[in-house]
């Protein structure tokens, strides 16, 4: 009786299609309306819920989302005509039966819902908001996750991120329509949007949350997104491949960061063989297509370096000479003290541990690392690979002090009983941020 | 073998907030999913049954007046039903345990099917 088991529908197809069928009802609706929309979409989730849970799955679930979405959406339309006033685009056109049905329709269609989520995406990352307002946004409304989920992934407040979102609606529901993909803004706001999505991927990658499942997630709702700003053509840019290649290189190493006891394995550690060969190689092509610019950005450094650990079969393999020489010029074009730990590291590895710790206590900013527990996890390291333990040891109690999660915890505590027992691996590297 | 109709009873605003984000809407329809292929599986499933509107009319007495309701307000509203087959209804009611509604503000409603002499 169960046409299509549940589990092999894509897991998150309610979450997926939360942020299209929002952003194609917005459309119809207006931005001021947004509510309105998420009110319907909740509706037909509900729907679904009552029957696919007794009836089973249909075949095309998507589909019959979609369908009820825009039944739902004819209904408030006949019902609050004269009460509300809907997209301004749309001019009087929902006010008559005949041109109703067809543009509800239309907002429908594939090519529209592509359309429709990326003005969504360029609206979320309007000017007048601040950046961890924009993510918030386009978690919640373009990747359906609710706020309690994206504290989650945040490791912050469920009412902290409530505020941040509808601070964020209010700024958007002020604009009435949503961003014009032929407006005049659009090479700034696709800046901004590239960076809402990196800073996206980046909290999945880097964050805190120890919940892995969530940060994963966030790394594939970036690459998916990305990817929907690649096929939009005026988006396309150098600048747009070169963050879909970092975030493709990067994300292959996922199913290598954890291991069999759910701790993190930095990259020193991990199984190269576990890489994912396919996001290897798009992330190279990628990369390859974002060279047709003359800019080198920050996207395109941190894909080169990306890029240079995944063709390497190990750490004694890797070109740490190129590492760090695109680390010295990312360092010029995003300066900031992680990318000076990362590039730490890396000199630790072409010269030396000495020379490492060195680079390490030279970082400039380095009192904004305080409550970072890599800066003392890699001083420890380097000061292991010395052999100096009781100093390394000091450096690991530190770096425990400000471990996030458990599974910083659990493998800051590795170190330090490493620090106790065994002798000094040489070829070990500071595991720190290069996770 | 007897049957039984299990009819499941929740507030429409209960229904709504069980519900809440769309990953969790979907966690529930798989927990649902997962206890209705259990009772298949165990051959107590007779008919999986149908979802209700939450809203509709009632026809009352000789005058035959049409009211509006049950309302959506109400807090056990039925929202659907489900027949099963069980030994007795002991077991009929240990089944209903595993109901994915109990773990919201929902209840079921456990009622044998008459049976025909004949």
């Amino acid at each position: 009786m169960d046409p299509v088991d549940p589990v092999n529908v894509d897991e998150h197809l309610f979450r997926r299609e939360s942020g299209r069928m929002v952003a194609a009802l917005t459309r119809i609706f207006g931005v001021h309306n947004l509510a309105l929309a998420e009110d319907v979409v909740q509706d037909a989730f509900l729907r679904a819920l009552e029957i696919w849970k007794v009836r089973g799955i249909p075949e095309n679930p998507s589909a019959w989302l979609m369908t009820t979405a825009k039944h739902r959406a004819l209904d408030v339309i006949r019902r609050e005509r004269t009460a509300r006033t809907f997209a301004p685009e749309m001019g009087r056109l929902l006010e008559s039966e005949w041109t109703t049905a067809p543009i509800v329709e239309e907002a429908f269609a594939a090519p529209a819902i592509r359309d429709e989520q990326l003005r969504m995406m360029f609206s979320c990352c309007h000017p007048r908001l601040p950046e961890d307002v924009q993510v918030a946004l386009v978690l919640n409304i373009l990747c359906g996750f609710g706020a309690s989920e994206i504290a989650g992934a945040f490791l912050t407040g469920r009412a902290a991120i409530e505020k941040r979102i509808s601070r964020g609606k209010k700024t958007l529901a002020s604009a009435k329509r949503l961003f014009d993909l032929a407006n005049a803004d659009f090479t700034p706001r696709v800046s901004a949007v590239r960076r809402a999505l990196y800073l996206l991927f980046n909290e999945g990658y880097h964050g805190a949350s120890a919940e892995s499942a969530v940060r994963a997630d966030l790394c594939h709702e970036a690459i998916r997104l990305t990817m929907l700003l690649l096929e939009h053509p005026p988006a396309a840019m150098p600048e747009t491949h070169a963050l879909a290649a970092l975030m493709c290189l990067h994300a292959a190493r996922l199913p290598a960061r954890l291991d069999p006891a759910g701790d993190l394995n930095p990259l020193f550690d991990q199984d190269r063989s576990r890489w994912d060969a396919g996001l290897v190689a798009q992330g190279l092509a990628l990369l390859e297509r974002s060279a047709a610019g003359r800019e080198m950005t920050a996207y395109h450094l941190e894909a080169a370096i990306a890029a240079a650990h995944a063709g390497a079969t190990s750490v004694d393999e890797t070109d740490w000479a190129s590492i760090v020489a695109l680390y010295d010029r990312l360092m010029t074009v995003a300066p900031s003290p992680v990318v000076a730990l990362n590039r730490a590291i890396a000199i630790a590895q072409r010269d030396g541990a000495e020379q490492g710790i060195e680079a390490l206590h030279a970082i400039a900013d380095r009192d904004r690392l305080n409550s970072y527990p890599f800066y003392p996890a890699a001083l420890g390291e380097l000061e292991l690979r010395r052999g100096n333990r009781a100093t390394a040891r000091e450096h690991f109690r530190a770096a425990l002090a400000l471990a996030r999660n458990p599974m910083e915890r659990r493998s800051l505590e590795k170190r330090l009983r490493a620090c106790e027992t065994t002798e000094p691996r040489q070829s070990r590297t500071p595991s720190a941020a290069r996770r | 073998m007897s049957e039984f109709v299990y009819l499941f009873r929740i507030g429409a605003a209960a229904q709504r907030e069980a519900m809440g984000t769309p990953e969790h809407a979907q966690q529930s329809m798989r927990v649902w999913r997962d206890w209705m292929g259990e009772l298949e599986a165990k051959g107590h499933l007779k008919n999986p049954g149908q979802p209700l509107e939450p809203t509709g009319k009632t026809v009352r007495g000789k005058q035959k007046a049409v009211t509006d309701g049950p309302y959506v307000e109400v807090k056990d509203l039925v929202a659907g039903f489900t027949i099963i087959e069980a030994r007795d209804l002991a077991q009929a009611v240990d089944l209903a345990k595993g109901c994915p509604i109990l773990d919201g503000q929902g209840s079921v409603e456990v009622r044998p099917i008459m049976k025909s002499a004949m």
